[in-house]
């Protein structure tokens, strides 16, 4: 009796193992979907609150698009169709990282043009020092003059 | 030598130029990438009447005004009396959208405060919201007859954008 018993209970389980095994393959696929969305939301920000992604805000209107973010993903939507979905929303402010365009020239190319322009001056700097005269040399009166404050004592000269 | 002295405080003086426009800029006015597309479709139900529906084809060829309101919305509370002047007025038909909005607690709003709306229509997600790019109720959109966007205001509407943009906007829109 009891042997029939476990002999049941294995082929329950037998039987249930595939059961879960299917089961468990779309929490899988779900997971990735999941790590899509919030690496998406992560680089759109959210208009609410600004100074925060849609994956960090609780705004109502986060939480509204972080859902659609998910839908359009069970959907099938690429990451790019995603993102020109918020961006013919809400405009090119959602976007973290802006898009390099004729107006955004200036904002991508600044820095290093900022850096090239220092490196030129300073280069331009030290090739004129180096060709400058060297300083004249002390007169006695003046190395005297010198002397004397260093030794500690009184400027009187002047 | 002296006018090289100088270029320092000429690039401070620049910067600060910029800074000082930049404070009297709001950094909540995200200018919309709608304004000159076509208004969004949609097809909602009215708040009054569940039973009919109602969306940008059905206003096709008149200017209207598309402003997303809610009960919940304390600064829709601001902009409630020019709303139900111009309504008055009667130069345009107003749309309402009870943006994320509970349809008893909207209908009683309008009754307490005023229903300066042709008609009210109910989005219960958002997803119409979503869609015009609404961030921030209140929100006016002006759409022209070939149902483009034209303008948007964005947070509460005042006297003086009602009257020197808005207005002057709808009557020329209009007449072409």
């Amino acid at each position: 009796m009891r042997w029939r018993a476990l002999l049941l209970a294995l082929a329950l389980a037998a039987a249930g193992a595939p059961a879960l095994a299917a089961e468990a393959q779309p929490t899988g696929r779900d997971s990735v979907a999941a790590a899509r969305a919030v690496k998406l939301s992560e680089k759109l920000r959210c208009l609410v609150c600004q100074n925060q992604s849609i994956a960090d805000s609780n705004a109502e209107l986060a939480q509204d698009l972080r859902g659609q973010i998910r839908e359009q993903i069970a959907a099938g939507k690429t990451d790019d169709e995603i993102v020109a979905y918020m961006v013919a929303r809400y405009g090119d402010f959602v976007l973290y990282e802006p898009p390099f365009r004729a107006t955004t020239v200036l904002l991508w190319a600044g820095p290093a043009l900022l850096i090239l322009g220092g490196f030129v001056g300073l280069v331009r700097f030290l090739a004129a020092r180096r060709a400058a005269p060297p300083s004249p040399e002390l007169s006695p009166e003046e190395r005297q003059r010198a002397e004397r404050l260093l030794a500690g004592s009184e400027d009187t000269a002047a | 030598m002296r006018l090289k002295l100088l270029a320092p405080l000429a690039v401070f003086i620049v910067i600060c130029g910029f800074l000082l426009i930049g404070l009297w800029r709001d950094p909540r006015e995200v200018p919309s990438p709608l304004i000159g597309k076509p208004a969004p479709a949609f097809t909602l139900t009215q708040l009054h009447e569940p039973a009919k529906t109602l969306g940008p084809a059905d206003l096709k060829g008149q200017v209207w005004l598309l402003n997303v309101w809610a009960s919940w919305c304390v600064s829709c509370r601001e902009e409630h009396p020019l709303l139900v002047a111009l309504g008055k007025a009667n130069i345009v038909p107003i749309i309402g959208l009870d943006y994320k909005d509970e349809i008893t607690a909207g209908k009683r709003w309008l009754t307490d405060n005023g229903n300066p709306y042709t008609t009210s229509v109910v989005d219960r997600d958002g997803k119409v919201g979503i869609d015009w790019g609404v961030y921030g109720v209140p929100e006016t959109f002006v759409i022209d007859k070939a149902g483009t966007i034209r303008y948007k205001q964005i947070g509460p509407l005042t006297a003086e954008a009602l009257e020197t943009k808005i207005v002057p906007l709808i009557r020329e829109l209009q007449k072409s």
